[in-house]
């Protein structure tokens, strides 16, 4: 791919020095696509969009926020009174988060479902989960910035997971407070860690993207570009086809902002935080509620933590625990039907969470919890082995190009389908 | 140039030679070495900077008159920004918390070293699972199945005597080091 010729002299005279422009048309121009990517491949650039909009609203948030324990609750609460747009931005800010993980929960569903983890993208798969571990970081030192109860307690107790560890764990839960308890240094640091953080992603998901340019974008089929019959350029095909579906997303994200802004909130955070006082029943954010579960369904302490920490770090050695050679698995038939079964496990653990831990939803926690395990421990390693994938297609375009007369004729239909 | 700047590694050359390695070895190792240590003792202080700080530790003392205290009656001071339990006893509670066989409880313990004086059993109010407040104080809260406090969080039951009998939480309440200055007063830290 050379150089291309830049008619806009200034842009050449920069170009030639440090060759930005050059660098953005190879990776967002002319950078080949595999053509038949679908909607789930444009998660990640919504999820771009939300990293930027956090960003922008959290930094016009802090511009009116103050992080003492005097004064937290009600700086937020003349956020949403008295500052203009206050209300606007903070609950964009509020619902951001929630979008945040939606994309990226479906982000890596996609790459479970398609085997975007095989080789050669396991680094850009790790990064990935380093992405989701600083989204969860920041998403929960953010939440304790309001200094409502719910922000208090559930700091206290995922602070107090750590003193589960034996010796230590006392020294690092009074070391993460800076006290003896959750208060006023802890939320100064929880402040300051809730700024920087979004940066350092930043700065992860840009090895991210630099690593997914490196051998391009995996795709439904689940086998390399060919040839050049297999691919578009990204620019217009695939900036169009993200900017709609970041449009749908938009919608939906505005929807909350405007007519539900506290559907996915709790009320006991608008009560100011009293350290004297326990609200009924605590729940973290929905995001977090299979990880809760997980953490609940084991009935000792130490290894509730390991298994919460465990499901997580699990996730990292995935492209090494799959033995199949076939990525996608709409060629691999058991796969397939293990995957929606993992779906299932991980929305039941997360509605046992959010319901208290005894009874029926104890034993649904325990069971989807070992299935999380086994599916990636056992099933995963073995299905390699024992499965039989059908038979891939010989390059991208051959199944619409000869013979593929129902996905023909799916992609004639489109066009018409917008008009 | 090559002898010098990549130190051979294989074996059967000159005893010249296997010393150079060596010595390179040696300055790796110890550059290493001075650049951990380097590095350690420059992290230490931004690392203990997040630990408590003096004066956090100089408010860990408060004085708590008990007279107004009767029989039956609990009340919670904050001490360290934590709720402290005080509750002067019935005399079947006590009398409950001393017969309990030490060898059906998880943290075992007796009454007798819970308390300094039996009347006033004086605890830290978290709950040792993770650490939110236990309901029992006022006489309308429900105290769990042992007549103690009971934790909503994730259904921790104590005793009279403060002491986990079922539930996830590991431990028994915590006990603030304390005082009698007279006999109706405590210092607590
Ligand atoms: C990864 C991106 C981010 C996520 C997931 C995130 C998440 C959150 C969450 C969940 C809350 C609690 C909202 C509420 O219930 O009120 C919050 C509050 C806050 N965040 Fe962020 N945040 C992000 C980026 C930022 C950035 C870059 C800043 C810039 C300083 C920031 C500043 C604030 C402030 C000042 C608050 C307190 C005001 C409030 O509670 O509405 N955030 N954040
Ligand atoms: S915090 Fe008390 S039972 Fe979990």
């Amino acid at each position: 791919m050379a150089a291309p010729q830049f008619k806009n002299p200034v842009v050449r005279w920069i170009d030639y020095r440090l060759p930005i422009f050059t660098q953005l048309n190879h990776e967002y121009n002319e950078y080949p696509m595999p053509k038949n990517c679908n909607y789930l491949w444009s998660f990640g650039a919504i999820a771009m969009v939300v990293l930027i909009t956090m960003i922008v609203s959290g930094i016009t948030l802090a511009m009116n926020y103050t992080p003492h324990t005097a004064y937290a609750f009600n700086s937020v609460e003349r956020i949403m009174r008295d500052v203009n747009f206050g209300w606007l931005i903070r609950y964009i800010h509020m619902n951001g988060a929630s979008m945040f993980f939606i994309a990226v929960f479906i982000h890596i569903f996609r790459g479970l479902y398609f085997g975007s983890y095989k080789a050669p993208r396991e680094i850009l798969w790790m990064l990935g989960v380093v992405i989701l571990l600083l989204m969860m970081a920041t998403a929960f030192m953010g939440y304790v910035l309001p200094w409502g109860q719910m922000s208090f307690w559930g700091a206290t107790v995922i602070t107090n997971l750590f003193s589960a560890f034996p010796i230590i764990g006392d020294h690092i839960v009074t070391w993460l407070w800076g006290g003896f308890s959750v208060d006023n240094p802890t939320l100064n640091r929880f402040f300051a860690l809730h700024y920087l953080l979004p940066f350092v992603l930043l700065g992860v998901v840009f090895l991210h993207v630099a690593a997914v340019h490196v051998h391009g974008s995996n795709n439904p089929v689940g086998i390399d570009i060919k040839g050049p019959q297999d691919s578009l350029p990204f620019h217009p095909y695939f900036t169009i086809k993200d900017t709609f579906g970041l449009g749908v997303f938009m919608i939906i994200f505005a929807g909350f902002v405007f007519f539900a802004p506290n559907f996915m909130g709790h009320p006991d955070n608008y009560i100011p935080a009293n350290p004297l006082v326990t609200p009924a029943h605590i729940v973290p954010e929905w995001y977090f509620l299979p990880f809760y579960a997980i953490l609940r369904a084991v009935p000792d302490k130490l290894g509730g933590v390991l298994a919460m920490f465990g499901a997580i770090a699990v996730l990292f050695v995935v492209p090494w625990l799959d033995t199949s050679k076939v990525r996608s698995a709409n060629y691999r038939p058991l796969y397939r039907q293990f995957f929606w079964v993992l779906v299932v496990a991980c929305i039941l653990l997360g509605y046992a969470g959010s319901q208290p831990a005894e009874g029926i939803w104890l034993i649904v926690a325990r069971v989807a919890s070992i299935y999380y395990f086994a599916h990636f421990l056992i099933i995963l390693p073995l299905l390699g082995k024992l499965e039989r994938p059908r038979p891939l297609p010989a390059s991208i375009s051959e199944p619409v190009l000869k013979g593929g007369g129902r996905l023909a004729t799916a992609a004639a239909a489109k066009p018409m389908e917008k008009a | 140039m090559s002898d010098t700047t990549h130190p051979a590694g294989g074996g059967g050359q000159g005893g010249h030679e296997g010393e150079g390695a060596t010595r390179r070895d040696f300055l790796y190792l110890a550059t290493g070495a001075v650049a951990a240590v380097g590095v350690a003792s420059v992290a230490w202080p931004f690392i203990d900077s997040m630990n408590p700080a003096a004066d956090t530790l100089a408010l860990a003392q408060i004085d708590v008159d008990l007279s107004p205290i009767q029989v039956g009656q609990s009340i919670t001071v904050t001490w360290r920004g934590k709720p402290v339990f005080i509750r002067r006893r019935t005399e079947e509670e006590i009398a409950a918390a001393a017969s309990v066989n030490l060898a059906e409880l998880r943290d075992p313990a007796p009454d007798s070293a819970r308390v300094q004086q039996p009347q006033w059993l004086v605890m830290v109010g978290i709950c040792t699972h993770l650490g939110c407040v236990p309901l029992g104080q006022k006489s309308t809260d429900p105290k769990g199945d042992y007549g103690g406090w009971f934790c909503p969080c994730h259904g921790s039951h104590y005793d009279t005597a403060g002491r986990i009998r079922r539930g996830p939480a590991p431990l028994n309440l915590a006990l603030p080091e304390y005082a009698f200055l007279t006999d109706t007063s405590i210092r607590v830290g």
